[in-house]
């Protein structure tokens, strides 16, 4: 079974809320990523069954978007902002320490499959700058050593 | 993030409190009685009169009246009618919205709900941004308790109107802020955005007539609701009444949020409130309103933060994202990273903005590297003019404007990069 159960019924209830079923796709495209880490082929296929659209649909969005993934990308999503506020307050310099401190460059997994490090876009911290994303939360005014544990204590 | 404005008003009274986020402790302020009285005591037409006489306009960036926008509405249609909040917020250097979606989702609710009664609208989308998680949870959340006691749902406030509210999350991408990117998205599609006309008032979300607002223009309605419109007046200026929220960031000693009258001078907000640069360094150039606006010199922060005064100064107050640069700042690789950033989100549906915004980046970091030639300062230009005012949506135009405003300000900056065949900043940023 590629969706579960849980999410399947998950997906449903988000449909529910849409005058139109295709509404509820980001929902449900969000709750299928959290469960399998990323959009593979058959899921995609799946998806697209409960939708009533081509696989190929359902792929344009995932590409569409930053946050869907098309391929596996470690276990967790490690997102430092480097757009101009956090940039100005030393961003760049962060993501050169981390890259360091994990032995990978950005857009890259840790070879463990632990962590995957990118840059990312104003994600609306710009005051608390340096910060970084890792997965659903928001780590603000970090510094190298601090953002370093942060990223030792992810399993 | 910061519980509250270091300064703050009434849009942000009460945010350092946690229980303000809660319906008991909205309600202990006075917490949907603005709605009640609307929804019991007047008409539609007199709520948006209401706003038009106010004066409230748009905080999302366009700077559009909203009673007006409201006043659009089909009246007298039988298909279903949508409102849309805009909280997709990503405009860089702009994060006010998070704080009120996070320390008052009832506030903005309750805007909701004024706004429904007045447009006679079905129900609300509210499309968060993809990575504001946390934000959309405590906004679902609230508006679980508005279900439980009555607020939303077939009737609301115990009145015999039905309007029902859905939260909405994007998954990354900045177009999506664009309304008519955001109803493609809202229908699960790309979010790219759609020509105009039809307008969503005609034809907006699933087709129907939609009026989109964003976060902070409901938030305000509460308050215009139960104050009424001399009091809203109060606040601003003649031609840009009540406040708003500045994100103020980068090279300031106190960055953070400052609900302040629009009109509030920048130099002040900048200065006075925000304290100024550290380390006793100098400001080169502010952008005063998120990254699609033109930067300003030091020379000009004597301007008021209100529209008809920063168009005189080629630039526009958009959504009030504040962001310092001082002396050291090398203001090419500031366009490095703002040409960067739209090649990167570009919809990529016209050619003038795909290829447009590709160039400009390619030329800039051609000319930060010493590469440059002196004709790629005009090639800049030229490529960006024509840009402007050729696309489906203003994307083209919000690229275009922030590297005329460098070239007008800093062109010095861009001759000495070519002239000398390097980066004359060596204490700026890294990039
Ligand atoms: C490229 C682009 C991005 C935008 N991003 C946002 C945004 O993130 N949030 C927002 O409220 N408005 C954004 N807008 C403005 C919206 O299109 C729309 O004007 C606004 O949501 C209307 O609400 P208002 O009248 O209350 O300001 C954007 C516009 C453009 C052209
Ligand atoms: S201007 Fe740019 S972002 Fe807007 S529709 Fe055209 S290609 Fe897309």
């Amino acid at each position: 079974m590629v969706i579960s159960d849980a999410v399947r019924s998950a997906i449903d209830a988000e449909i529910a809320k849409y005058p139109e079923k295709r509404g509820a796709l980001l929902a449900a495209l969000h709750l299928v990523q959290r469960e399998h880490g990323w959009i593979a082929p058959e899921t995609a296929k799946a998806i697209a069954e409960i939708f009533e659209i081509r696989a190929i649909e359902v792929m344009e969005v995932v590409t569409f978007y930053n946050m869907f993934l098309d391929r596996p990308q470690g276990r967790h999503q490690v997102r430092v902002c480097t757009n101009l506020p956090c940039s100005l307050r030393g961003a760049r310099e962060l993501v050169h320490t981390l890259e360091q401190h994990l032995g990978v460059e950005a857009g890259e997994t840790t070879p463990d499959g632990r962590i995957h490090l990118g840059h990312e876009e104003c994600l609306g911290a710009c005051a608390w700058a340096p910060m970084m994303r890792i997965d659903d939360t928001y780590y603000e005014n970090l510094d190298a050593e601090q953002a370093k544990k942060i990223l030792d204590s992810l399993k | 993030m910061q519980k509250a404005p270091f300064i703050t008003s009434y849009l942000t009274e009460h945010t350092a409190d946690d229980a303000f986020a809660t319906l008991a402790g909205y309600r202990a302020h006075g917490g949907y009685e603005a709605a009640r009285r609307a929804l019991t005591q007047m008409s539609p037409e007199q709520v948006v009169e209401l706003l038009k006489d106010a004066g409230l306009q748009g905080r999302g960036g366009a700077g559009f009246s909203t009673g007006m926008k409201w006043s659009f509405m089909p009246k007298d249609s039988d298909k279903p009618k949508y409102l849309v909040c805009n909280a997709d917020e990503s405009e860089p250097g702009s994060f006010k919205d998070r704080l009120l979606l996070e320390r008052a989702p009832h506030q903005m609710l309750e805007g909701i709900l004024i706004g429904a009664f007045a447009t006679g609208a079905d129900k609300t989308f509210v499309y968060v941004r993809g990575e504001y998680a946390h934000p959309a949870n405590v906004l679902q959340r609230a508006l679980d308790e508005c279900y439980a006691a009555g607020i939303f749902g077939a009737n609301c406030l115990g009145t015999d109107l039905r309007h029902d509210v859905v939260v909405t999350r994007g998954a990354g991408a900045y177009i999506c802020g664009e309304e008519t990117g955001l109803l493609e998205s809202l229908e699960g599609k790309k979010g790219q955005p759609r020509k105009k006309p039809p307008f969503p008032a005609q034809f907006g979300a699933f087709g129907m007539p939609t009026t989109v607002n964003n976060v902070e223009t409901f938030s305000h309605v509460p308050h215009v609701v139960a104050k009424g419109a001399d009091w809203f007046r109060g606040f601003g200026t003649e031609k840009s009444p009540g406040t708003t929220i500045f994100g103020v960031s980068g090279h300031v000693k106190r960055p953070g949020l400052y609900e302040l009258p629009l009109g509030t001078r920048l130099d002040e907000i900048v200065f006075e409130h925000a304290g100024g640069p550290p380390d006793g360094r100098k400001v080169k150039g502010v952008i005063p309103g998120g990254m699609s606006m033109p930067i300003l010199p030091a020379s000009q922060l004597d301007v008021p933060m209100a529209n008809e005064f920063l168009r005189e100064r080629k630039t526009m107050l958009g959504t009030g994202g504040v962001m310092v640069m001082h002396d050291a700042t090398c203001m090419v690789r500031v366009g490095c990273i703002i040409t960067y950033f739209f090649r990167d989100e570009s919809c990529g549906q016209c050619t003038q903005c795909r290829e447009g915004t590709g160039w400009l980046h390619k030329i800039m970091q051609r000319i930060e590297r010493g590469a440059g030639s002196p004709a790629d300062l005009d090639l800049l230009l030229d490529v960006a003019s024509k840009m402007e005012g050729q696309t489906i949506c203003a994307f083209a135009d919000a690229a275009a404007w922030p590297v005329q405003g460098l070239l007008r300000h800093f062109r010095e900056d861009f001759e000495e990069h070519v002239k000398q065949g390097k980066c004359p900043f060596p204490e700026s940023f890294e990039l």
